[in-house]
């Protein structure tokens, strides 16, 4: 139902203003809404859905759109984060501005995205899989040792105090006044990601529709004859990394300054899995449905928090599974029957449906080969 | 010298376990090109279906025990595994590649905390199997266990590729690898073969973990994650869907683990430690793929995308 | 781009809307005694009751699940405890409820049930279990005015960042290893020691220490060597250290390798003694060395159980209660007793009025007679030795104590007298 309307929505310019505008509106009052129904408790998960928008976005990019299957993404995630701890925390006594540091942080991921894209374009589909992953793990066990023999991570210790983000003097760790209106600390967080996920949005639709975007399409649907057609696959490839890395470097510098604290425990293979499920379970590909996967995903286990006790209790009038195994259980579950039931994802983009629907019908069990 | 041949066998007993659960790996991958992420949390099932038998049948001689909770584990995780193929595989064999992905990961998460709810959350120590006797071998020690591993692990490949290369069964598996519809024509029965495939490799992972456990003497629910890792990279190092590159990259990898926490320390005069253990072994897959882009003996697939 | 104006506007509107909404919900609901008049049917009809909430964090899923379950059991255990017995603070009868959450020991998922417990106006809160949990949520509990109380973070930076709210019933790594170095050097005669860390906050921290701790009391450092804390095969580790003929190996980690490594040790044929922290000081620790685990030695903050007064009472009702104490059992419970304690000698529930009180504790709990130094960490900090005999940890010793100066101090953060 969604899709078809956003699909008219493309043709229609009046009501795309109207959506436009609703959408706009709802984004903006969503914080004060969830925070004064649901608690800040919410808030702060909706600030966490933002920074996993992000980072399903910047995986689409080389998942969805190029096709290339990575699994050690939140190394990106991680080096943003890092580069924030340490250029705005005591731990070197660094305390370099945000819009230094979060730059920075695109470049860095982008480079580090460049550097592991580099040796693995021969690789193709599994083997792609276990090296980028291996490329996760390699940067998670390097954050968890260099703190000797020079310190520089600080170890698994990880890093605190880092600085809260704070732009042109105004802090945003704590509530902010702006024309004699306070805005908590949690909603003001919530703007700014939603801000840069705008943006991450723009950029993606952008390159989604530009001659990269057809390239790395042409590149996943059949690399061979991409190139047959003119396209420098090697750069496309490593660009595709590149771009997609930096999205994770910037959502790696919010995650840091707005936690307060770094530690490598936060970056392990398991992030790296989650992200990957919001872009599949979303509908690969799909912006709309990248973004509905990192909402899910970040919104389910919480849904089931809140929940597993309390419905066990209204339903038996006793606690019967422990809540919190009974919350893992049903999250798992709904992994398979999300996929059991809409196998291209959530959302999936029309062309993709309908290639999916077309192409399923005659070659029986072809996939997989 | 003693200590150098002692890393080797250290490395020699952690690739054969590695080798093990590899091999449950490659051979679902080599029949239907899946990875199969669940693989290890069977592993975890087998041994704790395994342990709580020998601790219910406690008393009663090793060579009564052992077989009954082999044969416990392995029926439990068969079922299992046939079980996942049905219910979170098959539907998917024609959705796209990273579909089957998702549901194993699913499938994990479930695993993993119904063995919590059934087994708790405690580390459980797994009673001796067989009588701790240590040999020597040039200065180096090994345990009459470790033994039995490696022999099972060589044992498993040779009779795996048996079963691939000259059974009827084996040789309905390698048509189905090769061309599903046309094997279906060729009156090959893909659905069966490809449980039968699951069912095996369960089979398999039942014996990696009453091994597993048994050598390191701990069961617990959370096992199966690390391992089945490991086992994954080892699969993927030898070349994925080949039975002896399991087994090769399973012994490299232990032997790379084994000999790189022991000595990068020294030779790097304390700059790199045991601590990059994890690393080395996947400098060594990233190296090795870059110039074998399909594992040490993995086929050279055709180019297609 | 015109999104941004509507947002100006839409959230001005409802930012004056909800801050009146905060604003009254704000009031602290504990102080004024809501009285809940059918709930209690055998309270005397003049007595109102309060319903006082204290949250607990930890772990309840995930490969530290048991240990996180633990906790809870113990602050469980005091909770009903002192349900039991009848509270009265304020003049008011007080009911305590337990809110337990998971934080998967994901610091993330620190900081957002800190969130939910913090928008449950709990209290007060006990935990979480780690360090790295720990130290991202404390700021959401400063932030928020509620006293915290961990009985196992052992990161000393969670007490060192100047939050006023931040109290921990156990010693910190500095305390702990600093006495496990000079007893490996000293008691155990060890010259040459080898070193493992297990590469989490609180193996890395220990280990850190007890090497600092070694070094100045006269023991060589052998070699130190890492692994990890899923795993479970250290023999290429321990061939290196035999190679280096080390007489102690300390292990700074949990039971689940400790166990494992020191059956592994024995097949290897090392004959050096084992040593490991308050991670390694379980039962579960014997049960997975199994033979091996003879003679090897472990610390444990504070005094032994059986050397306390309400000690041994403490482990028999939590024995028969949920089995065998894990490890931090005694120290959570201790946390909530300590809490409790505060909020009755302020005579108020209230964060605001009884957290002065937390600093003034003087609590002869299960573990040791607790005392804060300014920073919210346990003063003196006992630590008590143990040694394997006949498949069961003995005491040995106790290092240190009330008497002891506080240990090593870090410069006091600014920010604190805000």
């Amino acid at each position: 139902m969604m899709a078809i309307t956003l699909d008219s929505l493309r043709t229609d310019k009046r009501s795309a203003l109207i959506a436009t505008a609703a959408i706009g509106i709802l984004l903006a009052v969503a914080p004060f809404v969830v925070g004064s129904a649901l608690g800040n408790s919410w808030l702060r998960i909706l600030d966490f859905a933002l920074l996993y928008i992000m980072l399903a976005l910047g995986l689409n990019i080389v998942v969805g759109f190029a096709g290339l299957l990575d699994m050690g993404y939140i190394a990106f995630y991680a080096v943003g984060a890092y580069l924030y701890a340490l250029l705005a925390s005591p731990h070197f006594g660094l305390h370099v501005p945000v819009w230094i540091i979060i730059p920075a942080g695109a470049v860095l991921a982008g480079v580090a995205g460049a550097l592991l894209g580099a040796p693995t374009l021969r690789l193709r589909g599994d083997y792609l899989a276990i090296v980028t992953l291996g490329f996760g793990e390699i940067v998670r066990i390097f954050m968890n040792n260099l703190n000797a023999p020079v310190n520089i991570t600080n170890g698994p210790q990880g890093i605190s105090s880092i600085d809260p983000i704070n732009m042109g003097g105004i802090t945003l760790a704590k509530p902010l006044t702006v024309m004699g209106v306070t805005i908590p600390s949690l909603h003001a967080y919530y703007y700014l990601f939603l801000a840069l996920t705008l943006l991450i949005v723009f950029v993606s639709i952008r390159l989604e529709d530009s001659r990269i975007g057809r390239a790395w399409v042409a590149i996943r649907e059949d690399e061979i004859a991409a190139k047959a057609c003119g396209i420098n696959t090697r750069n496309i490839k490593l660009l595709a990394f590149t771009m997609g890395a930096s999205f994770g470097g910037v959502a790696g510098g919010l995650f840091a300054g707005f936690q307060g604290f770094v530690s490598p425990e936060s970056f392990n293979l398991m992030e790296s899995v989650m992200v990957l499920c919001m872009v599949v379970l979303g509908g690969m590909g799909h912006i709309p449905g990248v973004i509905l996967g990192g909402v899910m995903l970040t919104v389910l286990p919480e849904f089931f928090r809140h929940s597993a006790g309390p419905i066990q209790q209204a339903l038996f009038g006793k606690i019967l599974l422990d809540p919190e195994a009974l919350r893992m259980l049903l999250f798992g579950l709904a992994l398979v029957v999300v996929m059991l039931y809409r196998p291209a994802g959530l959302w999936p983009s029309t062309i993709r449906r309908r290639e999916f629907r077309n192409g399923s019908a005659s070659d029986v069990l072809k996939e997989g080969e | 010298m003693d200590i150098f041949i002692q890393q080797i066998i250290n490395g020699l007993v952690l690739g054969s376990i590695y080798a093990l659960v590899a091999l449950g790996y490659t051979m679902v991958y080599g029949i239907m090109g899946l990875i199969n992420f669940a693989h290890g949390e069977v592993v975890m099932i087998g041994a704790m279906v395994a342990l709580f038998v020998i601790k219910a049948l406690a008393g009663l001689p090793v060579f009564v025990t052992l077989p009954l909770a082999l044969a416990a584990a392995a029926g439990v995780c068969m079922a299992v595994g046939f079980t996942i193929e049905r219910v979170a595989y098959r539907p998917l064999r024609r959705a796209p590649k990273l579909a089957p992905l998702i549901t194993a990961i699913g499938v994990s998460i479930i695993l993993q905390n119904l063995a919590m709810l059934i087994w708790g959350r405690n580390y459980h120590a797994f009673p001796p199997i067989l009588p701790t006797s240590d040999h020597e071998i040039f200065g180096a020690t090994i345990t009459s266990l470790q033994i039995v591993i490696i022999v099972i692990a060589a044992l498993m490949m040779a009779g795996l590729t048996l079963l691939v290369q000259r059974t009827r069964l084996g040789r309905a598996m390698r048509a189905t690898s090769e061309n599903p519809p046309i094997a279906q024509l060729m009156g090959v029965n893909i659905n069966q073969i490809i449980s039968a495939t699951f069912v095996i490799g369960s089979a398999l992972a039942a014996v990696a973990g009453l091994m597993v456990s048994a050598n390191y003497s701990i069961a617990h629910y959370y096992m199966g994650f690390m391992l089945g890792l490991k086992a994954f990279t080892a699969a993927v190092l030898g070349g994925i869907g080949n039975l002896a590159g399991a087994m090769l990259g399973g012994i490299l990898l232990g032997i790379i683990e084994s000999l790189g926490a022991g000595y990068i320390g020294d030779l790097t005069g304390g700059f790199l430690g045991s601590h990059y253990q994890d690393i080395f072994a996947f400098f060594v897959l990233i190296g090795v793929l870059i110039f074998r882009p399909s594992g040490l003996i993995g086929e050279r697939i055709a180019e297609r995308a | 781009m015109h999104s941004p104006r509507i947002s100006h506007m839409t959230f001005a509107v409802a930012a004056a809307l909800t801050l009146i909404g905060c604003s009254q919900k704000e009031e602290p609901k504990a102080a004024a005694p809501a009285p809940t008049p059918a709930a209690a049917p055998a309270a005397p009809a003049a007595k109102p009751e309060v319903v006082v909430k204290i949250g607990h964090v930890a772990p309840l899923t995930g490969p530290q699940a048991h240990l996180g379950k633990d906790n809870e059991n113990a602050a469980r255990m005091a909770i009903d405890e002192l349900n039991a017995k009848g509270l009265e603070i304020g003049g008011a009868k007080i009911k305590l409820e337990l809110v337990p959450e998971d934080d998967q020991a994901d610091p993330k998922q620190g900081t957002i049930v800190a969130q939910k417990l913090v928008d449950a106006k709990v209290n007060g809160v006990v935990g979480h279990l780690n360090s790295g949990t720990t130290i991202p949520a404390s700021k959401l509990y400063f932030d928020a005015g509620i006293p915290q109380i961990s009985g196992s973070a052992t990161n000393p930076k969670y007490t060192q960042q100047g939050f006023a709210t931040a109290f921990r019933v156990m010693a910190n790594d500095v305390q702990q290893g600093k006495v496990l170095g000079e007893y490996a050097a000293k008691q155990m005669a060890g010259k040459t020691v080898a070193i493992i860390d297990d590469r989490t906050a609180y193996g890395q921290g220990l280990a850190d220490e007890f090497e600092k701790g070694a070094i100045a009391a006269g023991a060589k450092i052998a070699t130190r060597e890492f692994t990890n804390d899923k795993a479970t095969d250290f023999a290429a580790i321990l061939t290196k250290i035999k190679s280096k003929k080390a007489d102690v190996i300390f292990y700074g980690g949990m039971d689940a390798q400790g166990g494992p490594m020191t059956k592994q040790m024995k097949s290897l044929g090392i004959k050096a003694k084992f040593l490991t922290g308050d991670g390694g000081c379980t039962p579960e620790y014997i049960k997975l060395a199994g033979a091996a685990s003879e003679g090897q030695y472990c610390s444990l903050p504070g005094v032994p159980l059986d050397q306390m007064p309400g000690g041994k009472a403490f482990n028999d009702a939590f024995s028969a209660k949920y089995g065998q104490i894990q490890l931090y059992a005694p120290y959570v419970y201790d946390a909530v007793m300590v809490m409790v304690d505060s909020m009755k000698r302020a005579n108020s529930v209230e964060a605001a009025k009884y957290l002065p009180e937390i600093g003034k504790t003087d609590f002869q709990g299960v573990t040791a007679k607790i005392q804060f130094d300014e920073k919210g960490d346990l003063k003196g900090g006992a630590i008590s030795l143990y040694q394997v005999k006949d498949g069961k940890w003995e005491y040995r010793e106790t290092v240190g104590g009330a008497a002891a100066a506080p240990a090593a101090e870090a410069p006091k953060p600014e920010g604190e007298k805000k």
